[in-house]
């Protein structure tokens, strides 16, 4: 029982890592009816940016916000420079323009700072509380970021103008335009956005998975299969999905384990937790195909 | 469609006359290269390993391009198929010392019904969940073929060795260069049935489903059907190209099929050019060519412009990539068709 509570914890903590990726991931798609399959790579090499922030002597906290403040730059850039001029290219073009992002994020990185894999500070303190058994401190830190990132993008979308002209340029570009929103700044800025909540992710997770090159790649795929989950065009769904798979993932190695333990059968074990997982997501999306809490869109013929 | 045909100009005609002898006479110079080489080293028989890895990633882009170009249905797994194919070739010649000939069917219709079961249920997913579906089947695949209860027939991690076939019959070639040539009668023939394919009823009915799924299932087209068999079909075929591949390389290892390998067939059929049966021949050829060579052309260019930073080769991949869409938004077949276009085109008044 305590295992399973332990589980569900580290599950909890990986699943706001998650749900930070997927609604990165929403935040481009709303706007642009583009996934991003670079935003993995985009957020490692934001977090070897901090990393190497830290090394030459800045505390944490004004490392990662300068990380925030370069990837938000980087990514309004990409989106001015790269995919702008081919707004109006076939989805495939661009699924291998992402690829090719994703190439050039992912050698830069290894290029620059060498494929070794290094350590990440973490931010938090390791003190014991109650219930520290269950959960460590920065997987506590990492929900509580998590969450609170979520809340500011939250009141930022709801409460500010900006938020709104955002959301009014994804929901109807034609309609924005008329009434004075700069729709094209606006996807730049969905992009800068989205760069900067990638950032934030890197750089809470990397104190797990270490830093590496590769560390984004798997956290990726399960933020897609959150955000698509939950459904995509849902941004709070986007992040109840990202908790869901996180916390699906290590059910599926901890019953996997009991059941080999008390059957002595092998069923599944750490080696297909990603199958297993994946292999529930899709299910659940040929059950509902616009994810839990993603709207039908009705298509006028 | 006989009142269209006959009114193709007879200077349309004399073109196609001419493209057709051309392939022909290209084909049987490619075919007859073995023979013209022989044991005499002029080509070395890695230059034929190489020459044979390109056919097979062809007939693999070929099966991606059925499904994406010609149906409009996105994969990003099909490396999954490629390794099944693989392993079915593999097994079959490791384990139970089937003939490598025979393995190339058990291949296709394992892959073709793998294709279609998991076809049916990705129906109901479109664009990017599809995209998902299939990524998480390019993952799952590599976990599977290393999972302990199949660890019996695919050796797990440490993967399957074989050796290459002899050419038959007393035929005076080596092994590379007899498996060149059957890569290249495989692939002629692959080639020669999606043609057939396309030219068909069922085949326009694909291309329907791709430019209007609602219309065409108002035509009277089962799409569900048509889009679950046009799956299967482009698994056939990378199964094929999976089984081929084994064979050539004579080993398998789950980790030779990484995701890695899909995006590499989607990018062949992309830079190629998709829907276009020369793009897939051009992106088997980009695949092998950047598999080989973007190491040493990097280390080539960082030297040449004295970059201070070491470039990768990924790097120079990814910018290619990017420049290539910008470029050529149909791939290098479609870029080439326009090139020819516009050079054809009569010189206009004014």
């Amino acid at each position: 029982m305590e295992q399973l509570i332990q589980q569900i914890a580290s599950g909890l903590a990986s699943g706001a890592i998650y749900a930070l990726v997927a609604l990165a991931l929403v935040m481009i798609f709303t706007a642009t009816d583009h996934l991003n399959f670079a935003q993995g790579e985009m957020a490692m090499f934001s977090t070897y940016i901090c990393w190497q922030l830290i090394q030459w002597g800045f505390p944490f906290w004004p490392a990662l916000g300068f990380t925030i403040l370069f990837s938000f730059l980087l990514g309004v850039a990409i989106e001015r420079v790269i995919l702008r001029p081919l707004h109006n290219a076939s989805v495939l073009s661009i699924v291998v323009v992402f690829i090719g992002l994703l190439a050039i994020f992912h050698s830069l990185a290894g290029g620059i700072w060498s494929h070794t894999i290094k350590n990440f500070p973490s931010p938090f303190p390791t003190v014991t509380f109650a219930g520290s058994g269950y959960i460590g401190s920065h997987q506590i830190g990492m929900i509580v970021v998590s969450l609170l990132m979520l809340f500011a993008l939250f009141a930022f979308f709801r409460f500010t103008p900006l938020g709104l002209a955002m959301r009014a340029a994804a929901q109807n570009p034609v309609s924005a335009r008329l009434v004075g929103v700069k729709v094209d700044w606006m996807l730049a800025l969905g992009w800068g956005l989205a760069a900067a909540v990638g950032a934030v992710a890197g750089a809470m997770v990397a104190p797990v998975v270490y830093l590496e090159p590769n560390m984004m790649a798997s956290i990726l795929l399960y933020g897609f299969a959150g955000a698509l989950v939950g459904g995509i065009s849902n941004p709070a769904g986007a992040v109840f999905g990202g908790f869901m798979v996180g916390v699906l993932e290590n059910l599926v190695a901890y019953f996997g384990n009991l059941t080999e333990k008390t059957f002595g059968i092998y069923i599944v074990g750490n080696g297909e937790k990603l199958t297993v997982a994946l292999i529930i997501v899709i299910t659940i999306l040929t059950l509902k195909p616009a994810g839990l809490f993603g709207r039908t869109t009705v298509k006028r013929v | 469609m006989t009142a269209i045909t006959s009114t193709v100009p007879a200077a349309a005609d004399g073109a196609r006359n001419l493209t057709r002898t051309l392939l022909v006479g290209f084909l049987v110079l490619a075919a007859a290269l073995p023979f013209l080489v022989g044991k005499s080293g002029f080509i070395s028989n890695f230059t034929f390993l190489q020459l044979s890895l390109m056919i097979v990633y062809a007939i693999a882009v070929l099966g991606l391009n059925l499904l994406t170009g010609f149906n409009g249905q996105i994969s990003l797994g099909h490396g999954a198929f490629f390794a099944v194919g693989a392993y079915t070739a593999a097994i079959l010649i490791e384990q139970f010392g089937v003939n490598y000939w025979l393995t190339l069917p058990a291949a296709a219709i394992l892959c073709f019904v793998i294709g279609y079961l998991f076809g049916l249920p990705a129906l109901r997913l479109e664009g990017h969940y599809l995209a998902l579906a299939t990524f998480g089947l390019a993952i799952a695949v590599p976990q599977m073929l290393k999972y302990k209860h199949l660890e019996p027939l695919t050796n797990g991690v440490m993967g399957i060795n074989l050796l290459k076939p002899d050419a038959p019959f007393g035929l005076p070639l080596s092994g590379d260069q007899w498996m060149y040539l059957v890569v290249l009668i495989v692939a002629v023939g692959m080639f020669w049935m999606a043609r057939n394919l396309l030219n068909s009823r069922p085949g326009r009915a694909m291309v329907a489903i791709r430019d209007h799924t609602l219309a065409a299932g108002t035509m009277g087209i089962d799409t569900s059907r048509y889009k679950a068999t046009v799956f299967g079909i482009s698994a056939l075929y990378v199964g094929i190209a999976g089984a081929l591949h084994a064979i050539i390389f004579e080993f398998v290892s789950p980790d030779s099929f990484r995701f890695e390998l899909s995006i590499a067939i989607l990018v062949g059929a992309v830079v190629g050019g998709v829907a276009s049966l020369p793009g897939a021949v051009i992106g088997g050829v980009f695949v092998q060519f950047i598999e080989k060579y973007a190491d040493a052309m990097t280390k080539k260019l960082t030297q040449a412009i004295h970059l201070p930073l070491e470039l990768q080769p990924w790097t120079l991949y990814g910018i290619t990539l990017i420049v290539l869409i910008y470029v050529m938004p149909g791939g290098i077949a479609g870029g080439l068709a326009a090139l020819w276009a516009r050079l054809r085109r009569p010189p206009q008044g004014g």
